[in-house]
């Protein structure tokens, strides 16, 4: 569908960027232009939209090739065939089976067990376990000691050697800003808590459980993250599956992204709204939705949504990519919704000065009615946060399960926060935060860059801490984590159901604390794997996104 | 050496095999089994070729040739 006002912004030949999808090139993938049109056609990166946008947005996912695909689904289909004739042996006794069963004498009642849906379990899942649960025994920085274990009967159970690998270079981690350290002031800090405080609190907040650590924490990640009020929360998980109940119920609506993390799912589910589900990073899906419900309100009766909530997150782990927050927060003005920013991965990782997805953008944090994040990936430690408004912050201290059930942080953990937050501002006297910061932004970069060139399918975000390697077929995830742990490189894979059926990965995290050697040394292993099992899939025909030509006014409406 | 290089190769191949079909990850029965299967259906196929193809190819090469020879006059005789 052509945008007359928009032709006079960009030529003919600019391809559909940012989500667009028009029936002529048939089903894209969002965020994902496939053929440019002419090779000789300039992409360059003004900013087209008003400014919304103040640097250059480049996110893309290229393509799976046609032969992989067939060639993933084909081994698959061996899987299951495999699959099916082990459980026939299972089923006849001839082979032991060792996956739970019930007892004989219960065998006439109704089933404990449901054996179908385990199927993937058994017959896939177990082949290649030993890339995952993987024991480390040392702090997890950038190396990272690991139990060295065996099975003998093909990873049904596992025997440890007795040896320690030592010095794994760590990509798995998310040690983003490297406070994952056994010296340093962090631990003495957190230790001199501990002789103090000890390690226990016996209590929840609302008790005896609110400790003097706790209301500094509380300000000092207010003044972080430049919000009125902030709490914190022992779990991070918890924080968003527990307070989201709190803030919506029923009569109110929930838009989510597609790919938005399991306690995001749990917690709008648990609450009783309604929820729609918008593509990822797709906004003019997004707008649609918003459009529909201020139009037609609730299902039957016609009334007004109490309340619309739009739940979207920094960065997404799988995927790398970065959510379009001035595009979100122009569309939560233009249909007063609220918007709830989950930065689990982002605080801390992205921005000049480590605030986060809002700070990269160069957005008010006032904007941002509900900014929650976590402390387990960039501070070293474990919890979440929410941060707002005073009276809504104060409204959750009371309402909000996790506040009012859950025992309340860890004094040490506590201080590790605080010691790290402060060292990120700077307030600590040095300049070690900002380093940091620089240090992953351009670890990043580099990483990606050298990636790219060699020729991997990476998934993502320029400015993306998070690398998502594609693997594709399954016997494939198994040999790169094995392959990789050979060369004393630990990697986290990923396949089904975390990701699409056949879109498994392998993730890469990157940290402040790799220097550049080990980077060179993990990206020369990869290469090494990447052609033993020839993983370079990528044909170049990546399109970098660019800015789409914005209106501030209308979206146009697509077809999907 | 070519020999080694070629070899090297030929076993890179095998592992592209082993690790697209998967049979990478199943136990030592199951890949006999996998392969016996395998082989046998890639002998059967290859056999059945042997026999038929140069018949069919004949067949087909008597009829074009029927086609355009009756244009030239020629005395066209079956050979079996």
């Amino acid at each position: 569908m052509e945008r007359p006002e928009r032709a006079a912004a960009a030529p003919d030949a600019q391809p559909r960027a940012n989500g667009c999808s028009s029936a002529a090139h048939g089903a894209l993938r969002n965020g994902y232009v496939r053929g440019l049109p002419a090779p000789d056609t300039k992409i360059n990166h003004i900013v087209h939209n008003g400014g919304l946008y103040k640097r250059p947005f480049n996110e893309a996912f290229e393509e799976t090739p046609m032969l992989v695909a067939v060639l993933t689904y084909v081994g698959y289909g061996v899987l299951t065939l495999f699959g099916y004739l082990r459980d026939f042996m299972r089923q006849w006794k001839i082979e032991k089976c060792q996956n739970a069963t019930e007892r004989e004498e219960q065998k006439d009642f109704v089933p404990l067990y449901q054996d179908f849906e385990n199927f993937y379990n058994r017959n896939l899942y177990m082949r290649i376990r030993d890339s995952w649960n993987r024991p480390i025994c040392s702090v997890p920085g950038a190396k990272v000691d690991m139990m060295e274990r065996v099975s003998h009967d093909y990873n049904w159970t596992f025997t440890y050697t007795g040896k320690v690998i030592k010095d794994i270079i760590n990509m798995g981690s998310y040690n983003y800003l490297g406070f994952a350290q056994k010296a340093g002031t962090c631990q003495e800090a957190a230790a001199k808590v501990l002789s103090q405080y000890g390690a226990g609190v016996c209590s929840t907040r609302q008790e005896m459980g609110n400790l003097d650590k706790h209301e500094e924490l509380e300000k000092l990640v207010a003044r972080f993250l430049g919000v009125e009020s902030a709490m914190a929360y022992g779990m991070g998980f918890a924080t968003n599956s527990m307070n989201i109940p709190a803030l919506v119920g029923k009569g109110c609506l929930i838009l989510s992204d597609e790919l938005n993390h399991a306690s995001l799912v749990l917690g709008a589910r648990l609450s009783g709204a309604t929820i729609r589900i918008f593509k990822h990073n797709n906004m003019q899906s997004l707008e649609k939705l918003l459009k529909d419900a201020i139009v037609h309100g609730q299902p039957r009766t016609r009334r007004p949504w109490k309340k619309i909530l739009i739940l979207v997150e920094g960065i997404y782990s799988m995927e790398g990519s970065i959510v379009r927050l001035p595009e979100v927060i122009a569309l939560k003005k233009k249909y007063k919704s609220y918007l709830y920013l989950d930065e689990a991965h982002s605080i801390g990782a992205l921005g000049p000065s480590g605030r986060g997805v809002v700070e990269y953008f160069g957005l008010n944090p006032e904007d941002v009615d509900v900014m929650m994040g976590t402390f387990t990936k960039s501070f070293g430690a474990a919890g979440g946060y929410i941060g707002g408004k005073k009276e809504l912050i104060d409204y959750l201290r009371t309402y909000s399960h996790s506040a009012v059930y859950a025992t309340s942080m860890s004094p040490p953990v506590v201080e590790q926060i605080i010691t790290s937050m402060k060292c990120i501002m700077g307030e600590d006297g040095t300049t070690v935060g900002k380093a940091r910061v620089q240090q992953l932004a351009e670890n990043t970069r580099y990483f990606r860059r050298r990636l790219k060139e060699m020729g991997f399918i990476i998934y993502g975000n320029e400015d993306s801490p998070v690398v998502p390697l594609m693997l594709y077929m399954p016997a494939k995830i198994g040999a790169f984590g094995r392959e990789m742990l050979k060369r004393n490189i630990g990697v986290v894979v990923v396949g089904f159901p975390a990701t699409p059926i056949i879109e498994s990965r392998a993730r890469f995290c990157l940290s402040a604390a790799h220097t550049k050697e080990m980077l060179d040394t993990a990206l020369k292993e990869i290469n090494e794997v990447g052609d033993l099992l020839q993983l370079k899939y990528s044909r170049h025909r990546l399109v970098p996104i660019l800015d789409r030509p914005f209106d501030e006014t209308t979206y146009e409406e697509t077809e999907d | 050496m070519d020999f080694k290089s070629m070899k090297n190769y030929i076993y890179w191949l095998y592992c592209q095999f082993e690790l697209i079909t998967c049979s990478y990850l199943m136990e030592p029965w199951e890949k006999l089994l996998f392969y016996t299967f395998n082989i046998t259906m890639l002998v059967m196929v290859l056999y059945t070729a042997y026999i038929f193809v140069p018949v069919h190819i004949s067949t087909a090469f008597q009829f074009f040739l029927h086609l355009f020879g009756s244009q030239h006059e020629n005395t066209v005789s079956i050979v079996k």
